[in-house]
């Protein structure tokens, strides 16, 4: 390996930034999402959807809908096989229960929630689909809805699964009651930590169900042919996942079953799970034909991602000097339908990146008459450090402390213990805070009146595991990567910049593609910000490789030993002749004559929890009258260790940032008494549009990643954590008040402000 | 089913006929029978703008108009923004300055910002700000979109100040 110490190393490719091949025909309309495709004979699909939050399904009449002319299958719960409740490991990413998965895709005696598939119809059009699926006949048997955290862990709430597993989203959880299990993470002896504090705070927060809300909708292509050999053409963040699923709900061996990644429209956590292949593969098995399910964004709404809302209590204290001493933590996350929602996460994002020596969290996962919660950018954290970064921020105000300065006192550094139970791998927390406190934004003054500034740390955890990555060097130079992870935003151009610095080559050389599961080998899906840094990784020792066997070829035409053969920056030399060399694509012309070209294929597991950390600075106008927030200026600092394509990082910066911004003044599901969803446009579920937001100004620092040889870490989430606690800290300083709620829409900090003068006002009569 | 209808348009500069039923939106004709599918569905109800097209010069959703409403009309559509191999001053500025990630709303973007720049050369931040509002991008924040918008106006200026 020719890797010195990635602080001291001079990159020739990593920090440029060139034009992503895939853009072009992105730009130019010709780029292939799963729902520009088309077989030939291909039909279309559609479900049939429970209007209830919570029934059992009594019978479902499909006879009107099979006698529609045009209609070419109608499917059920029962045309599927039944599959027991079987936790399937995931390696660190956890587990997953297999009957859970397929009794999402298609409801068998309940449903569980407004949106839940019951039936599918596949006709000759998708208009002759929708009127098939309105003649489809089902008989209900009503059932309480369960509809919040808190009231499903109440006494007497109904239950809703007589018999579930715990949820396991990358940790196990344990049952605690029927419609919820826990998980403890802790250190300490939290009553003397208590004991030893001079300010103690305790507070409750709220937020709600929030939607990924990726501009396309989920769309796939099945085709089941006569031999049971399925193909699935479709926009997944894990294709080797859905393929694994699909195999299982259906009992066929997973050699069966062929998925072929195409172009993704925004995914964010949302695209990691499977929806639709079970329902579409059976109607292509029925109708003999290709069959492709496109979803309505009410659809999209109603039944795919979200993301949990929560309940969460945080009691907090700090002696005088500002020291952390104890800190207990309730959280309590919905899980929707089936258990497994992202309160993990939650729970170690909410305080690693402080130092507390007493300290509790009490996790929940929840299970309430919802869609099932998955995983969204960074999953579960924005909302337990909503809570927490405020009550820093309580805390910093009442010991009269700069906010970095009191962070600094409690930083985490490289090598502290976390609450997750593992040490933190290197990064370089203090020169975060150094470097916020430099920025002008830290100390421009404010201007108006109602204006106010907010800060918000957070430190996030990106995963590695499998990865999979193959190169293969061609006679005229040219080199294809081939790896098994879905490119959501640019990850194609940031494998080849470091293949092309590994190998010691240009950019242009290389090109990088994302191969199905029949031609690459497994690699875990495109999430926990694991791409660029873990396949990249893999990446770069199946370029070490390369260029082994490459120097081995040049071995044998100077009839030398392999090890004499050294190479850097793309030529070979000669340890014993210096005035021996062999350039790079000289080296290529000769493969054919040495034994052929070369390719390399590895499956490797880069090391998990790299640390990644953010800091936000906001600046907001609060408009009294109508409690109307806008955002006057926003600087969005975060890590990223070697930033492989500046712009792309900024872009992954800029884009969580607004979409936690979003979460933080508009985004929730609306809900009623009886559990329909009443937002299901994206009219009523507001996501933030160009009027909405500001320039995000984007400072990337680049501490090393010891476990990248480039020092890269991923850098896709960590920018959704602060917006909403650098918000309500800065709606704090322009108005004085605590917003306890997500999102912070209009109506309640103007009910905040309104109680805020009430109170005051009643305190001015009583001085009277 | 009631029966289908003959309509002529021109898209993209080209004389097209085609036969739609009259529950059909342009979006579908122009994706499913036309097959341009460029022009992407975001949420078919006029809320995403990613089926923006510019119809008789308008900037519209392609969603919300009927297919047989666009019987005489002209019609413009990312697949036509390109003059042979050279992109469109927008379409450079877009990928040359990262205004694009998962490219699923990009064409409709491009759209909007045609419309924008045909209408206003020289537009400042507000004004595109305006222009963009009723298109909905989830991966970017917007940020390097509004500054692509600029570019492309700064370099579509400059072109013309050469020429003239």
């Amino acid at each position: 390996m020719n890797n010195p110490e990635p602080a001291a190393r001079e990159f020739r490719v990593l920090g440029t930034r060139p034009v992503r091949p895939d853009g072009f025909d992105k730009v130019l309309g010709r780029a292939l999402f799963p729902d520009d495709f088309y077989l030939p004979n291909m039909i279309h699909g559609r479900f049939l959807r429970s209007p209830h939050a919570h029934a059992r399904i009594k019978a479902i009449d499909t006879s009107a809908a099979e006698t529609l002319p045009g209609v070419r299958a109608v499917v059920t719960g029962a045309d599927f096989p039944h599959i027991d409740n079987v936790m399937v490991s995931k390696g660190t990413a956890g587990m997953v229960n297999i009957g859970d998965i397929a009794a999402n895709c298609i409801a068998r005696d309940k449903v569980l929630y407004d949106g839940h598939a019951v039936a599918g119809v596949a006709a000759d059009n998708p208009h002759i689909a929708e009127e098939a699926v309105n003649l489809i006949r089902v008989e209900y048997e009503l059932l309480p809805p369960v509809m919040d955290v808190r009231g499903a862990m109440a006494a007497d709430a109904p239950v809703i699964h007589e018999d579930s597993l715990p949820g396991a989203f990358i940790a196990l959880t344990k049952k605690y009651l029927p419609n919820a299990s826990r998980l403890q993470l802790g250190s300490g002896d939290l009553e003397k930590g208590f004991a030893e504090a001079d300010v103690i705070l305790e507070r409750e927060f709220t937020s709600s169900t929030i939607h990924q809300g990726y501009i396309e909708s989920h769309v796939t292509t099945v085709n089941w042919d006569a031999s049971d050999h399925i193909t699935v053409w479709t926009a997944t963040q894990g294709p080797f996942n859905l393929r694994y699923h699909l195999a299982e709900v259906l009992l066929l061996p997973v050699a069966n079953i062929s998925v072929v990644p195409m172009e993704i429209g925004g995914a964010f956590g949302g695209k990691e799970r499977m929806y639709l292949e079970p329902v579409a593969a059976m109607l292509s098995k029925k109708s003999g034909r290709p069959v492709k399910v496109a979803l309505r964004r009410d659809e999209v709404l109603r039944a795919t991602g979200p993301s949990s809302g929560t309940y969460v209590k945080v009691k907090m204290g700090a002696r005088k000097d500002g020291t952390l001493v104890a800190a207990d933590l309730h959280l309590a996350y919905e899980a929707g339908a089936y258990p497994g929602g992202p309160i993990f996460l939650g729970a170690i994002a909410s305080t690693s990146r402080y130092n507390i020596p007493n300290i509790q969290i009490n996790g929940f996962d929840v299970i309430v008459n919802k869609p099932t919660m998955r995983p969204y950018r960074a999953p579960g954290a924005a909302q337990s450090v909503f809570a927490v970064e405020q009550i820093i921020d309580e805390l910093a105000h009442e010991l009269n402390m700069d906010l970095i300065d009191f962070r600094m006192k409690n930083l985490t550094k490289s090598g502290d213990l976390l609450v997750a139970g593992f040490p933190c791998l290197p990064i370089d927390t203090v020169a975060m805070m150094e470097a916020v406190k430099a920025h002008p934004h830290y100390s421009a003054p404010l201007t108006g009146k109602n204006q106010g500034r907010g800060l918000a740390y957070t430190m996030w955890f990106g995963l590695g595991e499998a990865s999979s990555a193959q190169i293969s060097v061609n006679p005229d130079g040219s080199v294809q990567v081939l790896t098994g992870s879905p490119d959501l935003s640019g990850t194609r151009m940031t494998f080849a910049m470091q293949a092309a610095e590994a190998l010691g080559i240009d950019v242009e050389h290389v090109t990088a593609s994302v191969g199905g599961t029949e031609a690459i080998g497994f690699a875990l899906p495109t999430v926990g910000s694991r791409t660029t840094y873990a396949t990249g990784a893999v990446i770069c020792e199946v370029a070490q490789e390369v260029l082994k066997q490459m120097s081995a070829r040049v071995a044998l035409l100077w009839e030398t030993a392999p090890e004499l053969v050294t190479v850097n920056n793309g030529v070979f030399r000669n340890k014993e002749d210096p005035d021996l060399s062999m350039s790079y694509s000289e080296m290529c012309e000769k493969l054919f004559e040495t034994g052929g070209p070369i390719t390399v294929h590895m499956t490797r597991s880069p090391q998990s929890f790299i640390p990644g950390i953010a800091v936000h600075l906001v600046d907001v106008e609060v408009d009294p009258e109508t409690g109307k927030v806008d955002i006057l200026r926003y600087t969005a600092f975060q890590d990223v260790g070697k930033a492989v394509h500046p712009d792309y990082v900024a872009g992954q910066m800029q884009g969580a940032t607004v979409q936690g911004i979003g979460m933080a003044l508009n985004e929730g599901y609306f809900y009623d008494a009886e559990g329909h969803l009443k937002n299901t446009s994206l009219l009523d579920y507001r996501m933030p549009t160009t009027l909405d937001v500001p320039m995000i100004e984007t400072v990337i620092l680049e501490s090393p990643n010891p476990s990248h040889p480039f020092g890269v870490r991923g850098c896709g989430e960590h920018s959704i954590i602060p917006p909403a606690a650098a918000i309500a800290n800065a709606i704090h300083d322009a108005v004085g008040v605590r917003m306890n709620s997500m999102p912070m829409a209009p109506h309640k900090v103007c009910a905040a402000i309104k109680a805020k003068q009430t109170a005051s006002n009643r305190r001015l009569r009583g001085q009277t | 089913m009631s029966r289908r209808k003959h309509v002529t348009a021109t898209i993209n500069g080209e004389s097209i006929e085609f036969l739609c039923e009259p529950r059909q939106s342009l979006l579908e004709v122009l994706r499913d029978l036309l097959h341009l599918t460029g022009t992407k569905e975001g949420c078919n109800d006029g809320n995403c703008g990613a089926c923006s097209v510019i119809m008789n010069g308008i900037l519209v959703d392609s969603c919300c108009v009927l297919g047989v409403e666009a019987e005489g009309s002209e019609i413009e559509t990312v697949e036509g923004l390109a003059k042979g191999d050279k992109l469109h001053p927008l379409q450079k500025a877009f990928l040359e300055h990262t205004g694009l990630q998962c490219g699923i709303c990009t064409p409709g973007f491009l759209m909007a910002a045609k419309a924008l720049l045909d209408k206003y050369p020289r537009p400042d931040e507000m004004q595109i700000r305006h222009w963009l509002a009723g298109n909905l991008c989830r991966c970017t924040g917007y940020d390097k979109l509004i500054r692509c918008v600029t570019i492309a106006a700064d370099s579509m200026t400059e072109a013309q100040h050469e020429q003239s």
